[in-house]
């Protein structure tokens, strides 16, 4: 049960760790049924098995009855899952009402009937269990066994009010054709509809991207619109929400160092400690050095730092540290930095998400660096991706920690990358990393685009890479026309104050 | 021992437990004149662990326990030609009943 600082209307069930207390406002409401509908596959089964493991565990038995999965099948399907059926059964804190289709006993129909039988199994399973949840698990599969719609929604009716008047939470489940379609096949929900959840599975740019949907939740609050969930072994349902506020601690106007004297002196002073940088550039222009200074700055000053790697190995990243001048290994034995690094592809954007989440929680990093969005950009539909950013910044800025993001611009003269259209208006910083040919000669430039809340350099400067990393030097003087990608020499330096208006050119009229 | 046993699986004095219970008497006396004690009946609201046992989802609900295979028939067994074909008796000569249902 939850234990609530303000009353509310109706008390609630926690789904603690599912992650759908924040999109049901609370948890679902006590002593009622709420109707589950998703298509196959959409982890309808998953929700209703965590459900009762979770009661089990504190002590409030459940009874789950099951018209499709044997109780032998989900048994075994739960395992894989690590939920341990079985022993939530010995001590008697899980039971189930066998209600599947046995082929071997055909059922032929001969005149009218109802469900008496089922509805006298499930009261006598609470009753002597003592359970205070019960899952029903699905709706659908009864229809395709006995065909008669109306005498089937009479009686799904009368059980969904035997299960009130029990006063047991309870989940029913409902299968639906399309993710997008109408409600149910069945229209199961229209009777029992106080509060209506819906699991999504749907198909977005062959990918498959699940969401949680809560559509209605009679005389309670709830959050409005589609969440991205993911299935996790071992966990199973994991909803993937905001933080509910921006910082629970309010802003911090701590100053910290990039790692880089020059780029904290464009800066202002370094960057806020609670602030998200973009760090955008063609390849090869040093956001990876970037990186690696950034977390480096961060042992120097004894604060732990986070490298999250979706383009090289560990040991790649390890060796260029070291070529830069960095020890990393010795960093990373001393506990104050970590590398981590993964193939995007290994798992979906909200996998990624929850992972990262997982690490951070454990780690509990001063400093992050992910390198770089561009790579997860690629794996996932452009919603996806969205949701994946405002979720990863909303829980960086609520642990009040200082992040590096990178993204790689796809041309390479200028222009900005897509991933940069998603993330600038959750960035506090944004840093450009632009080549920049001049008198036949390729150069590199480096800008403070935003930074919030202070003020800052907003000059272009030079820098180049050596052995021993990166040096920013002095600002172009000579060039103007560089963020828009056409950079061209001024023979008159003085005269660049007209040519400011080049620099509001869009970047897609770059052609480079 | 007969050779033939029902267990009727009734909700209750329902009138379709009623129903059900005179369907299959009447069809069994009809069809099994010399067999006595044939049909066993469970009100499933005062056994609720028989139903448990026998799977029973809806009601009226018999089983034909004897002869095996057993068999299952749900309803309130309006339908005495279709009743005796699902139990595998003989369907009887004329209306058994003069309360059929409507």
């Amino acid at each position: 049960m939850t234990a609530e600082v303000l009353p509310r209307l109706m008390p609630r069930v926690s789904l603690r760790q599912t992650g759908l207390d924040q999109v049901l406002a609370g948890g679902l409401p006590q002593g009622r049924t709420t109707v589950v509908c998703g298509t196959a596959g959409s982890g309808k089964t998953i929700l209703g098995i965590q459900f009762l493991s979770d009661g089990a565990q504190q002590g409030e038995p459940g009874v789950f009855v099951t018209f499709e999965e044997t109780p032998d099948d989900l048994r075994r399907n739960a395992r894989a899952l690590g939920f341990d059926i079985a022993d939530h059964e010995e001590n008697g804190a899980w039971r189930f009402v066998d209600a599947t289709f046995d082929p071997g006993a055909e059922e032929e129909l001969v005149g009218s009937y109802d469900f008496a039988g089922l509805l006298a199994r499930v009261e006598h399973a609470v009753r002597v269990s003592g359970a205070t949840r019960v899952v029903i698990d699905s709706f659908g599969v009864v229809l395709t066994r006995f065909p008669d719609a109306p005498t089937v929604r009479r009686e799904l009716h009368r059980l969904v009010t035997v299960l009130r008047d029990l006063e047991v939470t309870a989940i029913v489940t409902s299968e639906r054709n399309d993710d997008y379609g109408p409600l149910s096949r069945h229209g199961v929900e229209e009777f029992v509809a106080d509060n209506v959840m819906v699991l999504r599975n749907a198909l977005d740019e062959e990918t498959r991207r699940r969401t949680v949907e809560v559509l209605k939740l009679r005389g309670c609050d709830h959050q409005t619109g589609e969440f991205p969930l993911t299935i996790l072994p071992d966990e199973g349902i994991v909803a993937i929400t905001l933080e509910p506020e921006l910082a629970t601690t309010g802003s911090t106007s701590e100053r910290i160092a990039f790692g880089l004297t020059e780029l904290d002196e464009m800066c202002g002073g370094g960057m806020y400690r609670d602030s998200v940088a973009l760090v955008s550039g063609a390849t090869g222009t040093g956001k990876t050095l970037l990186v690696t200074e950034f977390a480096a700055g961060g042992v120097r000053r004894g604060e732990r730092s986070l490298i999250l790697s979706f383009e090289e190995s560990n040991s790649q990243i390890q060796r260029n540290a070291i070529g830069w001048g960095h020890d990393f290994p010795a960093y990373i034995d001393s506990g104050n930095l970590r590398v981590v690094s993964i193939y995007p592809e290994m798992r979906s954007l909200e996998d990624h998400l929850v992972a990262i989440r997982r690490v951070i929680e454990e780690y509990q990093p001063d400093r992050l660096a992910v390198d770089s969005l561009s790579a997860l950009e690629r794996i996932a539909p452009a919603r996806s991706f969205r949701s994946f950013l405002i979720g990863l910044t909303s829980f960086i800025k609520q642990k009040q920690i200082a992040a590096l993001l990178t993204s790689t611009a796809r041309t390479l003269m200028g222009g900005e990358s897509s991933t940069e259209a998603h993330i600038s208006t959750l960035t506090d910083i944004i840093v450009l990393l632009r080549y920049v040919e001049v008198g036949g000669e390729i150069r590199r430039g480096c800008t403070v685009l935003k930074l919030r809340g202070s003020t800052h350099d907003k000059r272009i400067h030079e820098f180049d890479i050596d052995g021993e990393g990166m040096h920013i030097r002095a600002p172009f003087r000579d060039v103007a026309g560089i963020l828009a990608g056409a950079p061209r020499q001024l023979r008159d330096p003085e005269r660049q104050v007209d040519e400011v208006t080049s620099f509001f050119d869009l970047p897609g009229s770059d052609g480079a | 021992m007969s050779t033939h046993l029902f267990r009727l699986f009734v909700a209750g004095a329902s009138p379709r437990s009623f129903r059900a219970q005179q369907s299959l008497e009447a069809l069994v006396a009809a069809a099994l004149p010399d067999e006595r004690e044939v049909i066993e009946v469970i009100d499933v609201l005062e056994r609720p662990d028989l139903a448990e046992e026998a799977g029973v989802v809806a009601t009226p609900l018999v089983v034909r326990e004897r002869p095996l295979p057993t068999r299952r028939v749900v309803g309130d067994l309006s339908d005495p030609f279709r009743l005796a074909d699902a139990l595998g008796l003989d369907r009887p000569l004329r209306s058994i009943s003069k309360e059929r249902p409507t």
